[in-house]
C-alpha cells in the first residue's frame, strides 16, 4: 500500500523550511555560541561573539535574514520507496518551494550562470540530493548554504600512506587558509573515504549533525575530531578572524570505505550562521 | 604622537565617530586596530558591480561613482521587506575584489570595507595611495541594518542583489584592518593568538 504525499504538500514544506532556516538560528548553534564566549579570551573575539548572538535575536524577533547571504538552496530529501507523490513531479515541487521561500521570505537571489554571472532571478537551480530509503515517509533537510564559507572549502585525494596523520594536517591547512574569510567561528565538516564525490557529500552530510555532537559510530573518528578542534582552536584566527581562541565551534567527521588506491578526503566549511532545518512528511 | 580627528584627542581603546567622505588627513590618522562608528554615504559594490567598473573606466567611460570621495563597502543585502528601509547587510569576503582594487586606488579610491585579509597588492596600494580598509563582522546582517537609514539604487540595478547601491549609515561599527602605514590586524591579531603545538 502506497503513502500518497501531494506535490503541493512538498512545496508548502520546502518555503516553510527556508524562511525558518533563515531567520531562526537553531538553539544547538546558539549554545556553542554560548559556549565559545565563556572560552574566548581575546577582548574583541569576545565582541564579536556577543554582537553575533544579539544579531540571532535580532533576526528571530523581527523576522530578518541573520546573513544577507541567505545561501545556495541545498536540499537533502529521504523519499521512502512506500511513498508515491501525486500531482505534480518531486524536484519541480521542491524547487517550486525554494522560488516562494526566496520571493515571500525577502531572501536574497544568490544564483548566477557561471559564466556571464547573470542572476537566474529566483535562486534556483537548487542542490538537490535525493535518496530512496525504506518506509512510507519523506524527509526534507533545508540547507541555506554561504557562498564565502563554501569558497573556502577544499578536497583532495591523499595517498593511503598519508593516513590520520594526512587527514588531519589537510584539514588543518584548509582552516588555516581560510582565515578570517569563511566567518569564524566555524564548524568543519570533513568527509573521508568513498570516491571524490562521496567524500565531498560525508563532508556536507556532517555539517547537518548537531553542533557539539562527536562521531558516534567510530571511536577513531570522534578522537580525530576532538584533536582538530583542539589544533584549530591554536591557530589563533579567531571570531570573525580578529584573533582569538575560538576559530571553530565544532568538528564533524564522517568517513566510508574507499578504493585501495585511494584516501579521499574533504572538507567543507561552515560559517558561524549554521543553517538548516528539516521536517519529515 | 597623539591622534586628531576633528581638532579632538581620541582614545583609542573605545570607538571614536568618523564620517564620509573621509579627509586625507583623517585617512593618514587611522591605525590598524582603530574602531570606528562611521556614519555617512557609501556605495556598496562587490563581484561583479567591480568588473563592470573596471572594465568602463578602461573604455575611457566615467566610473559610475566618484571613486575619489567614495567609500565602497563591499556587500550585496537581502530584499527590503515592505515598511523598512533596507533587508539585512553585511560584508561579502574582500578578497574576490582584489584583482581589482589596485586599478581602481589607481582611479581615486581610497576607502573600502569588508571581511578578511586583502593581498599583499592590495596591501601596498593601500599604502602607496594612502588608503584605508576597514573590516566589518560578517554575519551579523539583522543587526548591521539598523545602522541604514537610506539606501538607493544608483547603477548597474540588472545585477539584482549586485547593483550599485547608495547607503546612509549611521554608526556603522568597523575596524581598521589595513591602515596607510602598511598594517594589517587580521595578520597581527591572529599570530598574536596563535599557540605553537
Amino acid at each position: 500500500m502506497m503513502r500518497r504525499i501531494r506535490a503541493k504538500k512538498i512545496t508548502q514544506a520546502v518555503r516553510k523550511l527556508f524562511i525558518e532556516a533563515n531567520t531562526a538560528l537553531s538553539p544547538d548553534v546558539v549554545s556553542a555560541l554560548k559556549g565559545g564566549l565563556k572560552k574566548e579570551e581575546s577582548p574583541i573575539g569576545r565582541q564579536v561573539l556577543t554582537k553575533i548572538l544579539e544579531n540571532a535575536r535580532i533576526a528571530r524577533r523581527t523576522e530578518m535574514p541573520i546573513c544577507q547571504d541567505t545561501g545556495l538552496a541545498v536540499l537533502f530529501v529521504e523519499v521512502g520507496q512506500e511513498v508515491h507523490i501525486t500531482d505534480g513531479d518531486l524536484r519541480e515541487a521542491v524547487r517550486e518551494g525554494v522560488r516562494q521561500a526566496y520571493a515571500d521570505g525577502y531572501l536574497r537571489k544568490s544564483v548566477c550562470d557561471p559564466l556571464t554571472r547573470g542572476n537566474t532571478g529566483d535562486n534556483t537551480p537548487a542542490v538537490i540530493h535525493l535518496d530512496i530509503v525504506p518506509g512510507d515517509r519523506l524527509k526534507i533537510i533545508a540547507m541555506p548554504k554561504g557562498g564565502g564559507s563554501e569558497n573556502m572549502s577544499a578536497a583532495k585525494m591523499l595517498i593511503p600512506a598519508a593516513g590520520i596523520e594526512g587527514i588531519q594536517q589537510f584539514v588543518l591547512d584548509t582552516v588555516e587558509t581560510a582565515g578570517a574569510n569563511p566567518c569564524p567561528p566555524i564548524i568543519v565538516g570533513v568527509g573521508i573515504g568513498g570516491s571524490l564525490e562521496q567524500a565531498c557529500l560525508l563532508a556536507k552530510k556532517a555539517l547537518l549533525r548537531p553542533v557539539g555532537s562527536k562521531n558516534k559510530t567510530d571511536r577513531r573518528l570522534a578522537q580525530m575530531e576532538k584533536e582538530l578542534l583542539g589544533k584549530i582552536n591554536a591557530l589563533g584566527t579567531g571570531p570573525a578572524g580578529l584573533g582569538g581562541r575560538v576559530t571553530a565551534l565544532a568538528v564533524c567527521a564522517e568517513m566510508m570505505p574507499c578504493h585501495i588506491a585511494s584516501l579521499p578526503v574533504a572538507v567543507n566549511i561552515q560559517c558561524h550562521v549554521a543553517r538548516h532545518k528539516e521536517i519529515t512528511l | 604622537m597623539p591622534l586628531r580627528i576633528h581638532k579632538m584627542k581620541i582614545n583609542r581603546t573605545v570607538p571614536f565617530s568618523v564620517q564620509t567622505p573621509l579627509t586625507e588627513e583623517i585617512i593618514a590618522s587611522l591605525r590598524a586596530g582603530d574602531m570606528v562608528l562611521l556614519s555617512g554615504d557609501l556605495y556598496t559594490a562587490r563581484d561583479a558591480a567591480h568588473r563592470r567598473m573596471v572594465e568602463a573606466v578602461q573604455k575611457g567611460l566615467p566610473p559610475p561613482v566618484d571613486l575619489k570621495t567614495a567609500a565602497i563597502f563591499y556587500a550585496a543585502p537581502s530584499p527590503t521587506p515592505p515598511g523598512k528601509i533596507i533587508g539585512s547587510i553585511g560584508p561579502t569576503t574582500s578578497y574576490r575584489m582584489d584583482a581589482f582594487t589596485p586599478f581602481l586606488m589607481e582611479q581615486g579610491l581610497r576607502v573600502m570595507i569588508g571581511k578578511g585579509n586583502r593581498s599583499p597588492e592590495v596591501a601596498a596600494a593601500i599604502q602607496k595611495y594612502g588608503g584605508v580598509y576597514f573590516g566589518a563582522i560578517g554575519g551579523i546582517a539583522a543587526l548591521t541594518a539598523r545602522c541604514v537609514i537610506r539606501m538607493e539604487t544608483v547603477a548597474y540595478g540588472d545585477l539584482g542583489p549586485e547593483a550599485i547601491r547608495s547607503l546612509t549609515v549611521v554608526d556603522l561599527p568597523l575596524v581598521v584592518a589595513n591602515d596607510a602605514q602598511g598594517n594589517d590586524l587580521y595578520k597581527t591579531e591572529q599570530n598574536k593568538w596563535r599557540i605553537s603545538l
